[in-house]
């Protein structure tokens, strides 16, 4: 609950620290959505000819079937790994900062 | 012991396991029935989104596409993976922040307006309905082909045991039941997989096997990749080759709009959106996007090796076959209908993409009618063309040459010769991935039903148990509805899918993440992208698929749009028009723009009305 007694001063930073957070959000999501198009319709679809070019090293797989099947799968579970640990991350440093202008909103209020 | 006698001990099993588990987590309140209490973990949430999401189509017949298309076939892999990166990162945390019941609660909050809550509980019913038809036949095929009983009769079973579940424990025992119904349908459908790639290419991670050689005593020579192989043989009897992209009316617009409408549509269709409103927090909500995908993955990297093992297996275990020496998998097969041979007179098969093909499927023709062809086509033979049809050019020209699709998980164990347990067990699999699916789905039709139309629109003073037992009625009667679809099934079962697609993409998507990212559009703006995104998806389905008119290119795309990727055209429509309009209308109200801050706050506490303190529940 934000305590009704809190500083002009402090409702600002408390703003300035939720426009922070939704910023460095929409960062991650956009930089691991360029990585998902990238993979998904890029290397699998866009690209698949030129790539079936090439065979994966090791395996008979042309490359753009091989994307098409089989990598673009595993580059979409990674993108959401990684999705969870950074915005989880984010969060908790979120909440330890909007906890510490609370606090000392607190103080300042004389409580 | 028989196939039949492990099929019934597999399926015996599975399903007490399926009641008890369902005896054991009944529930009292609504809460628990459309939200599981909101206490499911993660990791188990995941798994019952996995088998929430992996029907029966997954199962049975998503294979058996990729087998006949070859490259072309990744856009189900892709469309049906990559969209849950959308539903995790776009919708998923903001949703369970959110916090209400059911997808058509999001809409109608955030835009403010019955009217578009109305709107979402029609297209959330229809999306529903299309699907759960769907998965009633796939228990029908399953019990008909290994417990030699009536489709109908094996319909009836699975309706019988969906509904104890479902109605005994809402979306708690649904939950619990999917993630035990996960471990029966991903083992059956790897286990088959893993056998047959030891068997041609000695690897025991069939995803290795794919790109691996042949043993030289398959191949007859050392050194053959199967996927070299595979393709030699295709191009030589006319498919075109297996791993060739873009081949066909598959031009690269087609397959990047094909894929792109699934994921879309994915990411929009309301069972597997209200998955996350399970779990206890956003965190936990992010969490289970990912294991979700995950589990998910598992399958769908299996997929691609089974298409590829079961096309080897079929063109070189049926060309040449002489009639005296029918594979036992045929014979079994030959039974449904699903795979014919009608012989040129030489005695030999011949399974090819020209017009010396022998092999064809009976598709919707009567059975009467069948024989009627088969038996013309016997004067035919005898005759030497003087008198009868050539039943290969009548089936033809239907459309119906080589085998149906589905069967091809549920035969490859067979023609890989593999242990008869094995194959039980795939049976019990597919049932699995059906009834998971079917239950995911009555409880979205039955939420739609009691919470948004009754309670949210109709009847806004209802009690707890009126509306759970609205609920749990809404339950019994879609039960009974997607029987009688499964029984009798319309004839434009795969036409209505690509519906359900389509409509959840150029409707739910863009509402939902414009409701989240964009706190500007209003009520009105949205309303119109709907329905203009609705209106010109449905149109053109339906002029492609009942109307039979030629698909349109719209003098943009390069060539003609495919049904089935329309769905994104529709999307972009919906995204421009609501943008478009946006400008020239008032913004929300203070309170919805209070909600939409709330929503993407995940450690606000004082914004953070949990289900239960919210007034209006």
């Amino acid at each position: 609950m934000t305590p009704p007694t809190l500083s002009p001063e402090a409702a600002k930073r408390l703003a300035e620290s939720k426009r922070r957070y939704w910023r460095s959000n929409l960062i991650i999501m956009s930089v691991l959505l360029l990585i998902w198009a990238a993979a998904g319709f890029g290397c699998a679809v866009w690209f698949a000819e030129a790539l079936n070019e090439f065979t994966l090293p090791g395996t008979a797989f042309p490359l753009g079937f091989w994307f098409a099947h089989l990598g673009a799968i595993v580059v979409f579970v990674i993108v959401v790994l990684v999705y969870c640990i950074a915005m989880n991350r984010l969060d908790r440093y979120h909440r330890t900062e909007m906890d510490g202008i609370l606090a000392s909103a607190g103080r300042e209020g004389g409580r | 012991m028989s196939v039949q006698a492990y099929t019934l001990i597999f399926v015996g099993l599975s399903f007490s396991l399926y009641l008890g588990i369902a005896w054991w987590s009944r529930v009292r309140d609504t809460r628990g029935f459309y939200v599981a209490g909101q206490g499911v973990p993660a990791a188990a949430n995941g798994m019952a989104t996995a088998a929430d999401w992996m029907s029966a189509a997954s199962f049975l017949s998503m294979a058996g596409l990729i087998s006949t298309m070859g490259y072309a076939g990744g856009v189900y892999l892709l469309g049906w993976t990559g969209g849950f990166v959308l539903l995790a990162l776009l919708l998923a945390p903001y949703l369970r922040k959110f916090g209400h019941y059911t997808v058509p609660d999001f809409v109608g909050d955030r835009y403010d307006s019955q009217f578009a809550r109305l709107v979402a509980v029609i297209c959330a019913l229809f999306v529903s309905f299309t699907y759960v038809a769907g998965q009633m036949r796939g228990v029908g095929v399953v019990f008909s082909r290994f417990l030699d009983v009536e489709i109908h009769v094996g319909v009836i079973i699975g309706m019988a045991i969906v509904f104890i579940y479902a109605t005994l424990g809402g979306m708690k025992g649904i939950t619990w039941t999917q993630v035990a119904q996960y471990w029966v349908l991903i083992t059956a459908f790897v286990v088959p997989a893993v056998a047959i790639s030891i068997k041609l290419t000695g690897q025991p991670v069939p995803q290795v096997g794919l790109g691996a050689e042949l043993l030289p005593e398959v191949a007859g020579a050392a050194g053959v990749p199967l996927l070299t192989r595979l393709n030699e043989v295709m191009t030589e009897l006319g498919f075109g080759s297996y791993t060739d992209a873009f081949v066909g009316a598959w031009d690269r617009w087609n397959v990047l709009l094909v894929a792109l409408s699934l994921m879309v549509g994915t990411a929009g269709l309301p069972h597997v959106i209200v998955r996350f409103y399970t779990v206890k927090n956003v965190q936990a909500a992010r969490w289970s996007g990912f294991w979700a995908l995950l589990f998910i993955a598992l399958l769908y990297v299996t997929a691609p090796a089974t298409a590829a093992f079961a096309r080897y297996f079929m063109l070189s275990t049926l060309n040449d076959r002489p009639a005296a020496e029918l594979p036992t998998w045929f014979q079994n097969w030959e039974k449904t209908g699903l795979i014919l041979w009608v012989d040129d007179g030489d005695g030999r098969m011949r399974f090819s993409a020209g017009e010396d093909n022998e092999i064809f499927r009976a598709g919707a023709i009567p059975s009467g009618e069948l024989a009627a062809i088969l038996v013309s086509h016997d004067r035919w033979l005898a005759s030497g063309g003087a008198d009868g049809t050539d039943a290969r050019g009548v089936l033809r020209e239907r459309g119906l040459s080589g085998p149906d699709r589905d069967i091809i998980v549920l035969a490859t164990p067979e023609m890989a010769e593999l242990a008869d347990w094995i194959i039980a067990f795939v049976a019990a699999g597919g049932l699995a991935a059906a009834l998971s699916t079917a239950s995911g789905l009555l409880l979205v039709i039955s939420s739609s039903v009691a919470h948004d139309l009754y309670y949210r629109i109709l009847k806004p003073g209802a009690s707890e148990q009126q509306r759970l037992l609205v609920g749990r009625a809404a339950i019994g009667v879609a039960v009974v509805i997607a029987g009688i679809f499964g029984i009798y099934p319309p004839g434009f079962v795969s036409e209505v899918v690509a519906f359900a697609f389509g409509l959840a993409a150029a409707s739910f998507f863009p509402a939902i993440v414009l409701g989240i990212f964009n706190k500007r559009v209003s009520t009105v703006p949205a309303v119109t992208g709907m329905i203009v995104g609705i209106t010109f998806t449905a149109w053109y389905i339906l002029r492609c698929s009942i109307l039979k008119e030629a698909p349109l290119t719209f003098g943009i795309f390069p060539s003609p749009i495919n049904p089935q990727g329309i769905g994104a055209v529709g999307m972009a429509l919906n995204f421009i028009i609501t943008l478009g309009l946006t400008p020239f209308f008032p913004p929300p109200r203070e309170g919805v723009q209070k909600m939409v801050d709330a929503v993407r706050e995940p450690e606000d506490a004082a914004a953070a009305l949990s289900v239960e303190d919210a007034p209006e529940h």
